[in-house]
């Protein structure tokens, strides 16, 4: 009986000790991040293959990539520029926040970060939604009119800007997820490895359309 | 284990900075985008495309230094941002190498 309840003894320290491990959970900050790192770059040979399936179609139908792209108007595609810009410099302002433990300022520059998210989807959606409006959309009566250079410029602007607007969606979702990982305390000023991963995933969409944007709307 | 999670909470705090190095650096990504706008509007012909390509990538680096902390970051990173990149130039190259000579 009584070395019954010292094997209980025993089977009760193993579990402590094991307790004991949990709570040390062993954190490994720069290989979560070479990890996110790894994944940026299977994003960018993604997009990597459409620029150079861009650059292939531009240098083949120069002249008709000149005569589509006047119908993209730059002042919007400015605009969008600026509303990136300012919610990249948002995310990383929040990461030193957060180290300065600032818990509702970093709170506060990652909403509107999801806001300038939002606002790019939202000029983007005027913008698209005049393109079907004058009937450039595939079997559209415009792009019937239009030569072949100018089917293959809006077909690889739909492509890439959609798949563009598709990582600002994965983008705010990833970083609204973190927000909420933030107020319940699992991300804090000495554990914010996550936070820096969604940023860097935000950057990364920033850097996209820094190339986009002078690709489709600044052709002359 | 306890040294080493110190060490990496370490590195994370060496470059942990002011707001005001981020804000100038966002300035300094918006004079670019005035820049690469206002030169695509004059007439440079073949050069604007190679304008708008070089703005673009000083943009890139400005954002990833900064913003993705690269300049801070093991030099680890560099090396995985080359080979990413020498990848990619192969792919366009070899792609040109086609287009130009068919």
């Amino acid at each position: 009986m009584s070395q019954n309840s010292d094997l209980t003894l025993h089977q009760q320290h193993v579990h402590e000790a094991h307790a004991h491990v949990g709570e040390h959970t062993h954190r490994d900050d720069v290989g979560s991040k070479m990890g996110m790192w790894l994944f940026l770059f299977t994003e960018v040979l993604l997009f990597g293959g459409m620029f150079i399936l861009y650059a292939s179609y531009r240098f083949m139908y120069s002249d008709a990539f000149k005569v589509a792209a006047e119908h993209l108007d730059t002042y919007v595609g400015a605009i969008n520029t600026i509303i990136l810009l300012a919610s990249s410099c948002a995310v990383v302002l929040a990461i030193v926040s957060l180290q300065k433990k600032n818990k509702r300022l970093c709170l506060g520059f990652l909403w509107f970060t999801l806001a300038c998210g939002a606002a790019f989807m939202v000029n983007k959606y005027f913008e698209w939604g005049h393109k079907i409006e004058i009937g450039i959309y595939p079997k559209g009566p415009a792009l019937a009119e239009m030569s072949e250079g100018e089917v293959l410029f809006f077909g690889l602007y739909y492509v890439m800007t959609g798949l563009h607007g598709l990582h600002i969606i994965i983008g705010m979702i990833f970083i609204g997820v973190i927000m909420a990982m933030i107020q319940k305390n699992k991300i804090t000023h000495d554990n914010f490895q996550k936070l820096e991963n969604s940023g860097l995933y935000w950057h990364l969409v920033d850097v996209i359309w820094i190339f986009l944007f002078p690709l489709f709307y600044l052709i002359h | 284990m306890d040294s080493e999670k110190e060490k990496a909470i370490h590195e994370h705090e060496s470059h942990s900075h002011e707001y005001g190095v981020y804000i100038l650096v966002f300035f300094g990504l918006l004079a670019l985008t005035a820049i690469t706008v206002s030169i695509a509007g004059l007439n440079l012909g073949s050069l604007t495309l190679t304008v708008a390509l070089v703005i673009a990538t000083i943009k890139t680096c400005l954002v990833a230094n900064y913003f993705m902390h690269v300049k801070f970051d093991s030099p680890i990173f560099k090396v995985f941002i080359a080979v990413c990149i020498v990848i990619f130039a192969t792919m366009i190259g070899l792609t040109f190498f086609d287009l130009i000579f068919r």
